[in-house]
């Protein structure tokens, strides 16, 4: 067994399944958890993003949030961020929000929780 | 070389008046800009005071828009317990309560509100409150506990929002109002009634088209009496009924004032150089086409940084369609919209529900809509009122379809 497949199998168990790609739309972000933590899922185009559901300014979820210009305007305080970086584009909204780089395979959105995305 | 530009002056450090100065630094990194607040906080957000900081759920510096650090850090000179007595438009210069005086290049009024009292003798009794600031909270809070009796007049949204505190902090919760319904102003009156019913299995009392005549001293608490000859015992009374904008410093100095600091939609006043921004102004809304005074988290926010964008050169006109929102009990209330008058209320799910839509029309288009715990609504709502377009009464009915998708489906139209 090479390094390489060694590698592709450790990370291939942290993957975990947030949801069937069926599931989303382009207008309606889905709201998917592990282990009790709540992330966004969005669709833009044949792309997938995924970032906390909480908004890291106040209590408003990102999954009802409304998505143009690939960001998500939050339903709370109508701010917004960029689902490709996390970072915050429209006040009040300051703080950037996680994102994690989703693996489609067979269908079905995964993403390694441990493993978000630097900011 | 660039000519060394004059101060950025700025009355009233609230929502508003932080906004301007953090808007302008962020366009002009050099620029002299002296924020001055009568209170001791930096700016911060007021909507919170009401709901989980008087809860004790949230710490008051959690409302606060930037540490109190950051204003020095940002080289805004941020004067707090500071108070401005007059404004010179003709000399371009404010005087301060210290006597000193400020010259300015261009001047903002952020000046805000205060809540009115009750017009009745026994106003003035000590368990007579009302909330506005922070340090209005410690003598509301004294008596957020089981076993008090708490009034609170008027049921708009300051008068509910603490009434849904109170009752959760095991208070005995009576609400008059002299009209027939509450929300008066803002919601169609089977959203109120919804809304009401909510605060009612809460335990809340509500007396509606009821007249205070006066309140009495009652051995240190206070006795409300109605005019229909009832009365209240009350261990604090709640005076919510509405605020009168901080103009004076603006009249004296010959700004045009209606009810409000009248300006244009990019925030200018009558003066030349100065301009108002918040609740204290009555502004040109190009979203609604006609003047509106707006006491609202988004009007303080974003009309503010209109007002800084133009001063720091870079305008762009304020045109965000009106916008408000409310937290009492677990329950998230929204509205969306300004309407004078509607002609009919379409309901996405009924009163009864823990979650509904309500979109009101006027002559077959949408003027104004409202979410209970729907939040998700309010952005289709916002973007179909704007449209200005005629609807289809029956997609609309359809609730099998998302409004999102019937927005989509009307935008292609």
């Amino acid at each position: 067994m090479t390094m390489a497949t060694n590698n592709q199998s450790m990370r291939d168990t942290a993957l975990t399944q947030l949801c069937g790609f069926d599931q989303l739309d382009e207008d309606e972000p889905l709201r998917a958890e592990i282990d009790g933590f709540a992330y966004a899922v969005f669709k833009v185009g044949e792309m997938v993003f995924v970032t906390a559901d909480l908004c890291s300014h106040g209590p408003g979820f990102l999954s009802e949030g409304y998505v143009e210009d690939c960001q998500v305007e939050c339903p709370f305080h109508q701010g917004k961020f960029d689902l490709r970086t996390g970072l915050p584009t429209a006040p009040p909204c300051e703080v950037p929000i996680q994102t994690w780089t989703p693996v489609i395979r067979d269908g079905i959105v995964f993403i390694d929780p441990a493993s978000p995305n630097q900011i | 070389m660039v000519a060394q530009q004059g101060a950025v002056v700025i009355v009233g450090a609230g929502q508003a008046g932080g906004w301007v100065a953090l808007t302008v630094r962020s366009l002009q990194p050099d620029r002299p800009i002296i924020l001055i607040g009568d209170e001791d906080h930096p700016p911060y957000e007021r909507p919170p005071l009401s709901k989980d900081v008087l809860a004790g759920k949230a710490s008051p510096e959690s409302t606060y828009l930037k540490p109190l650090s950051h204003y020095a850090e940002a080289g805004i000179d941020l004067r707090l317990k500071s108070r401005v007595t007059a404004i010179t438009p003709d000399a371009k210069t404010v005087t301060l309560a210290s006597g000193e005086t400020l010259p300015y290049e261009q001047l903002v009024l952020a000046t805000g509100m205060q809540p009115r009292s009750l017009p009745l003798p026994g106003a003035d009794h000590p368990r007579v409150r009302t909330l506005r600031c922070m340090e209005d909270l410690a003598p509301i809070r004294k008596f957020l506990s089981p076993g008090h009796k708490i009034v609170c007049i008027g049921a708009g949204f300051i008068g509910l929002e603490i009434a849904a505190v109170a009752a959760r902090s095991g208070c005995a919760v009576t609400v008059l109002e002299t009209a027939p319904v509450a929300l008066g102003r803002v919601v169609a009156p089977e959203v109120s009634a919804a809304i009401v019913q909510r605060h009612k299995k809460q335990g809340v009392d509500f007396r509606f088209g009821v007249a205070v005549q006066a309140i009495e001293d009652n051995a240190g608490a206070a006795l409300v009496k109605l005019a229909d000859g009832e009365t209240l015992a009350a261990d604090l009374v709640i005076v919510g009924i509405g605020g009168q904008t901080n103009c004076h410093l603006a009249r004296e100095a010959g700004i045009a004032c209606d009810n409000g600091i009248m300006v244009d939609a990019e925030g200018r006043t009558s003066a030349p150089a100065v301009y108002a921004a918040g609740d204290v102004c009555r502004q040109y809304s190009l979203a609604l086409g006609r003047t509106i005074r707006l006491e609202s988290w988004q009007n303080a926010q974003n009309q503010a940084v209109a007002v800084g964008k133009h001063i720091a050169g870079a305008p762009e006109p304020y045109a965000d369609l009106p916008w408000f929102w409310t937290d009492q009990y677990d329950d998230n209330f929204q509205i969306v919209g300004a309407p004078e008058r509607w002609d009919r209320v379409i309901w996405r799910g009924s009163p009864d529900d823990d979650k509904f839509t309500a979109i009101y029309l006027l002559d077959g288009r949408i003027v104004a809509g409202n979410t209970l715990n729907n939040a998700r609504d309010i952005r289709p709502l916002r973007e179909m009122i704007l449209a200005r377009a005629e609807v289809d009464i029956g997609l609309l009915q359809d609730t099998q379809t998302s409004l999102i998708k019937i927005q989509k489906l009307q935008a292609a139209q």
